[in-house]
């Protein structure tokens, strides 16, 4: 079975909502949809205080070209566009919407039907894409628009479709599979179609064998230019880069982007949201959210609609347990601390992972004992012990020379350390600074060869 | 002999090579220096903390040799640490009159203690401010404030900031701070202000008051997350008679260039989000008591007044709105 | 209350304390070998050893650093038990404690504790006593006690001899993988610490790197220097501390470079290093001086050699 070259761990998988059904979650009386759910610029707000929306209307344009649109995932009326918090406390702008009923624009096509036939050429495939407001789904929120238009000296060859789901507990890309596997092979179709390109890989790993043979099913029976990767299970096997390399064993370039391999990667749940958007019409305003955690009761797959309260999914899942210690949007390896539950639903919320209070603490950091446990699991190859010490005395240029910039903050090396040092807390405090000279080298380099030409001429 | 004599010879030998390497070196690699620079390095402190804006001493001797030659005067360089006397110094080195800088310090503008500001949340990272900052919004529901883990203690080169225990805030040691602005740097939430030490440059012991707060939240949020927070109700603006201070997004600020250091805006802040040193401390207390004195006597007064109204009100039942307002009125200074 | 921290969340639980704890029982079959094969000599000069090891540890963090004492982490006790397996079984208690003090109070704790020390400090500890104490550090027992008991030269001597063409019979292999030969307390054995090796990989402790280049680059250079000689080679390979160092010295975390491309350089040199001072020193060991010398050079490899980069093509 194929994996990734280099590095790796392997934490315990804990896929405990693994055969749990996908629930529709219930419809709160008010909704607050923030208006940052996306990598890049926020959005900004096109509705007011009393405006009426029904499900589908926009109520966000993109704040820039890394932006993306926002619709309403509920109908009724506008209460207030204020500020939440987003997942780290940190206030964002959100549109407040009180729920009357459940009226749906009429453009939506909400038969349960599934369209094969793909009508849109290529271009009007990423304007719907845009106008449905769909990001990549994985988690980083990048917007999908700008992916599917790649630089022209690109060569695009294949679309690789992230369904990995290396992060442990969550189980929401596995139900996905499960439920929708037709689906999901005409929405990497269509994505083949907007890129250009015949062939296209379902990267799965090793420990959902359902879904393997699911959509190896499913993809012969009339899709065969896709065909189903089975992955050994490595964590971070569903970083973009570490993907690639497993899929079809190619580097993607320090510095440059993944498309320089010729693969397009989209996360399988990104896919099902272009084939809804495409096919049906319908704008991003719903996603499957795994609640998980040792101590919750029921570990569930929901399908709630966007700005409905985290607390009320943790309810639906019987409820915040006393000796929680920690909540986290996403998954443990990779997923973001909630200092509290007040948030809401976002389109890069994957999953919804509770843990007990003993499980939350972090241990206590001894010395680096030098054992080079953390060198050996970096997936990209990096001495992670330099660069947090690097990091830690601001030497920026030796942690530029130990190549900072590539690291994927995967949290491999801070899992393997048994020293529990906190690496990855200091490589990211370090990394962007190191981008940063970088990035005003380069403008520097610009300006000064854009004054070389103008003094040629 | 003859082994005294070769050894007499092959050390001569490998000394002349080596002299002449060293000579050659030497000559090859010359680099020309204003003897200037040496002599004004020699009088900066020496403490490479980067507080004038340079890399170090070395750096900034350079800049004021060159400042010189190009216009004639120093214009903003400054070593804060060694404050007019140095920069006196550097001036005659380099043939110029001084012009004599207000020594500044370093004031911490957050006074959310442990008691006035709950925790939220715990931090579970790496103890360093700039990571806790960068993770989420704070441990308490102020996303403004001091952080506590003590990036400013650690930036501080001349053991001039410390963390206090008991209120979790540095305090800056008014003898040792230079008003580099390390800490002011390191501080991931700009808590840190570097400010004009004293309001009167006269003064024995520094007077100075400042809004020991930066929450620009709105005054019932920022309420919420501290009791002794900033919430922007602009009294200090309407008491200060020198125009001094400015209320913008919820949050006060003081001009130190306006500020005479009167105590007013301090007796007048209903949180006690400003703060003074002792001298100006000692004005307010006074300035205080003669409110509390007034209040007291306002009261009396509205008693005396409600009393009367009272009595007129038993010959007529007109007057009773009157007398439910001033009934309010010592409630809402309370708040 | 929440706790918040950066990614990742979750933690391997591996710990400082249970590599230590591997290494100790990975050490395990050498030490009961060294029961079987020297007696109550062995127990006596293991248990001094790391009594004094933890001793010292604790005396120095407790009184001279005034930190919490790190004994806990077991490093000190792992100290003890290689500083033993590197001495003869009959050693005086007062110089084990004098080796036990240069290990810990010297290499280990002056530079800073576990995790900064340049040298390993069990090694350190036998160079020290080995040139300090040159005649009790070479007298090997051949047979079982502590006391009194009858001395002879080490296979590795004899098979200096015989190489230089002195008439003397050299151990057969057999001897030599079993440990049925003299020499220091735990080296003897080749299978016994072998089977530790194993375990070692086997719980991912270490990685093979360092005692695979070690071994194979002293078997290369031993049939090179050893008139190419493929049984006096494997011979030098089972005899002496050859075993003992390339898996339990050699791969000390400290000591040796990060990652796997620097690990193979380091252990290639030692290898080398070994065999030229077997064969062309003044010692007939050398395994200890050649670890030794590649501690000092671990700085300059971490400096020099990365790691397999990815996405980064070698123009």
């Amino acid at each position: 079975m194929k994996t990734f070259k280099l590095g790796g761990v392997h934490p315990a998988a804990n896929k405990l909502s693994d055969k749990a059904p996908i629930v529709v979650a219930e419809v709160p009386a008010l909704v607050a949809i923030p208006m940052a759910q996306n990598l890049g610029a926020p959005s900004k707000a096109i509705v007011a205080k009393g405006d009426k929306v029904k499900v589908g209307t926009p109520i966000g344009e993109p704040g820039g070209f890394l932006s993306s649109f926002v619709h309403s995932s509920v109908s009724g009326t506008v209460d207030k566009v204020d500020v939440v918090e987003d997942a780290t406390g940190k206030k964002v702008p959100a549109v407040f919407i009180k729920v009357e009923g459940d009226e749906w624009e009429e453009s939506i096509d909400r038969s349960k039907d599934i369209v094969k036939e793909i009508k849109l050429e290529k271009q009007e495939i990423i304007d719907r894409v845009k106008a449905m407001g769909i990001v990549g789904m994985g988690g980083a929120t990048f917007p999908t628009q700008v992916k599917l238009t790649p630089p022209p000296t690109a060569k695009p060859e294949c679309v690789i479709i992230n369904a990995v789901e290396c992060e442990p507990y969550l189980t929401s890309d596995h139900s996905l599979m499960l439920a929708h596997p037709e689906e999901i092979c005409i929405g990497v179709r269509i994505l083949e179609k907007a890129m250009g390109v015949k062939k296209a890989y379902i990267g799965i790993e090793a420990n959902k064998p359902d879904a393997i043979e699911l959509m190896t099913k499913t993809a012969a029976a009339g899709y065969p230019e896709i065909e189903i990767v089975p992955l050994k299970l490595k964590y971070p096997q569903g970083g973009e880069k570490q993907l690639i390399n497993a899929v079809i064993g190619k580097d993607v370039p320090s510095g440059g982007l993944p498309i320089a391999t010729g693969a397009l990667v989209q996360n399988v749940g990104t896919a099902f949201a272009v084939y809804e958007a495409v096919q049906k019409n319908k704008p991003l305003i719903e996603r499957i959210v795994t609640v998980t955690g040792k101590s919750i009761k029921k570990p569930s797959n929901f399908l709630a609609r966007l700005g409905v309260p985290i607390q009320n999914l943790i309810e639906a899942a019987g409820g915040l347990p006393d000796d929680t210690g920690k909540v986290i949007s996403g998954g443990p390896m990779m997923g973001k601390a909630m200092p509290d539950t007040n948030s809401y639903m976002v389109k890069g919320c994957s999953g919804i992972l509770v843990m007990r209070n003993e499980e939350a603490r972090r241990k206590e950091a001894s010395p680096c004992i030098k054992c080079g446990k953390c060198v050996q699991a970096c997936p990209m190859g990096l001495q992670p012990l330099f660069l947090a010490v690097y990091s830690e005395k601001n030497m920026l240029d030796a942690a530029e020379e130990e190549r900072i910039y590539d690291c994927i903050e995967c949290g491999s090396c801070s899992f393997s350390c048994p020293a529990n040092r906190p690496l990855l807390d200091w490589i990211r405090q370090g990394k962007p600074k190191v981008m940063g000279i970088l990035r005003q080298r380069a403008a520097e380099a610009k300006a000064k060869a854009d004054a070389a030409k103008a003094a040629a001429k | 002999m003859n082994v005294i004599l070769i050894a007499l010879i092959a050390l001569g030998a490998i000394g002349l090579i080596g002299s002449l390497l060293l000579y050659l070196v030497a000559k090859q690699f010359y680099v020309y220096e204003d003897p200037r620079v040496g002599q004004v390095e020699e009088a900066l402190p020496g403490a490479n903390c980067g507080g004038c804006g340079f890399p170090g001493c070395h750096g900034m001797a350079d800049a004021c040799v060159k400042a010189k030659d190009a216009k004639g005067e120093l214009g903003d360089l400054f070593c804060p640490v060694g404050g007019n006397d140095v920069m006196a110094q550097v001036s005659s080195l380099l043939g110029m009159e001084a012009a004599a800088a207000d020594p500044k310090i370093a004031v911490v503008r957050c006074n959310g203690n442990l008691c006035s500001r709950p925790k939220v949340a715990v931090f579970d990272g790496a103890k360093s401010c700039a990571i806790a900052a960068s993770t989420f919004s704070g441990e308490t529901g102020c996303a403004f404030g001091c952080v506590g883990l003590g990036d400013c203690v650690k930036a501080c080169q001349f053991d001039a900031i410390h963390m206090n225990t008991e209120t979790g805030l540095p305090e800056v040691d008014e003898e040792k701070c230079v008003a580099c602005g390390a800490c002011a740097k390191a501080c991931p939430k700009f808590v840190i202000e570097i400010r004009k030490k004293s309001a009167m440059a006269k003064a024995p012991t520094a007077k100075r008051v400042w809004v020991s707060c930066i929450n620009k939240d709105k005054g019932a949020v920022a309420r919420k997350a501290c009791n002794n927070a900033c919430i922007g109700c602009g009294k200090c603006q309407k008491v200060c008679k020198f125009d001094a201070i400015t209320v913008e997004n919820n949050l006060a600020f003081i001009d130190s260039e306006k500020c005479k250091a009167c105590g007013m805006c301090v007796a007048e802040c209903p949180t006690g989000a400003i703060h003074a040193t002792e001298p100006v401390m000692a004005v307010v207390e006074k300035l205080k008591a003669k409110k509390a004195a007034d209040a007291a006597k306002a009261k009396e007064e509205a008693a005396k007044k409600a009393a009367e109204a009272k009595a007129a009100a038993e010959a007529a039942p007109a007057p009773q709105p009157v007398a439910e307002k001033v009934a309010e009125a010592p409630k809402a200074e309370k708040q | 209350m929440l706790n918040v921290s950066l990614s990742p969340h979750v933690h391997s639980g591996n710990s400082t304390r249970k590599c230590m704890a591997q290494v100790l029982v990975a050490l395990v079959p050498a030490l009961l070998w060294s029961f079987y094969q020297f007696g109550i000599g062995a127990l006596i000069v293991t248990l001094s050893s790391v009594a004094f090891c933890v001793l010292f540890e604790f005396l120095i963090t407790r009184f001279l650093l005034k930190t919490p004492t790190t004994v806990g982490d077991l490093s000190a006790i792992v100290t003890g038990v290689l500083l033993a397996f590197n001495v003869p079984s009959n050693i005086d208690i007062w110089i084990l404690a004098i080796g036990a003090l240069f290990a810990i109070g010297v290499a280990k704790m002056s530079f800073g504790g576990l995790g900064c020390n340049i040298f390993n400090p069990a090694l350190a500890g036998r160079i020290f006593l080995l040139i300090a104490y040159p005649v009790q550090m070479t007298t090997w027992p051949t047979e079982a006690g502590y006391a009194d008991v009858a001395t002879g030269a080490t296979p590795l001597a004899l098979i200096g001899q015989y190489v230089n063409g002195a008439d003397v019979t050299i151990p057969s292999i057999v001897d030599c993988l079993v440990g049925n030969t003299g020499g220091s307390l735990g080296e003897v054995s080749a299978i016994a610490l072998l089977l530790g090796g194993c375990y070692l990989l086997f719980r991912k402790t270490i990685t093979w790197h360092i005692p695979v280049s070690v071994l194979l680059s002293a078997f290369v250079f031993g049939f090179l220097f050893f008139g190419f000689d493929a049984k006096l080679a494997v011979e030098e390979l089972l005899c002496g501390g050859m075993m003992l160092g390339a898996i339990f010295m050699a791969t000390d975390y400290v000591s040796s470079p990060m990652n796997s491309r620097g690990q193979l350089l380091y252990g290639v040199c030692i290898g080398f290093l070994t065999m030229v001072i077997r064969r062309y020193g003044a010692y007939p060991e050398g395994m200890s001086f050649a670890i030794f010398i590649m501690n000092a050079f671990t700085p300059l490899i971490n400096k020099y050699v990365k790691p397999q980069r990815f996405g980064v093509v070698k123009k």
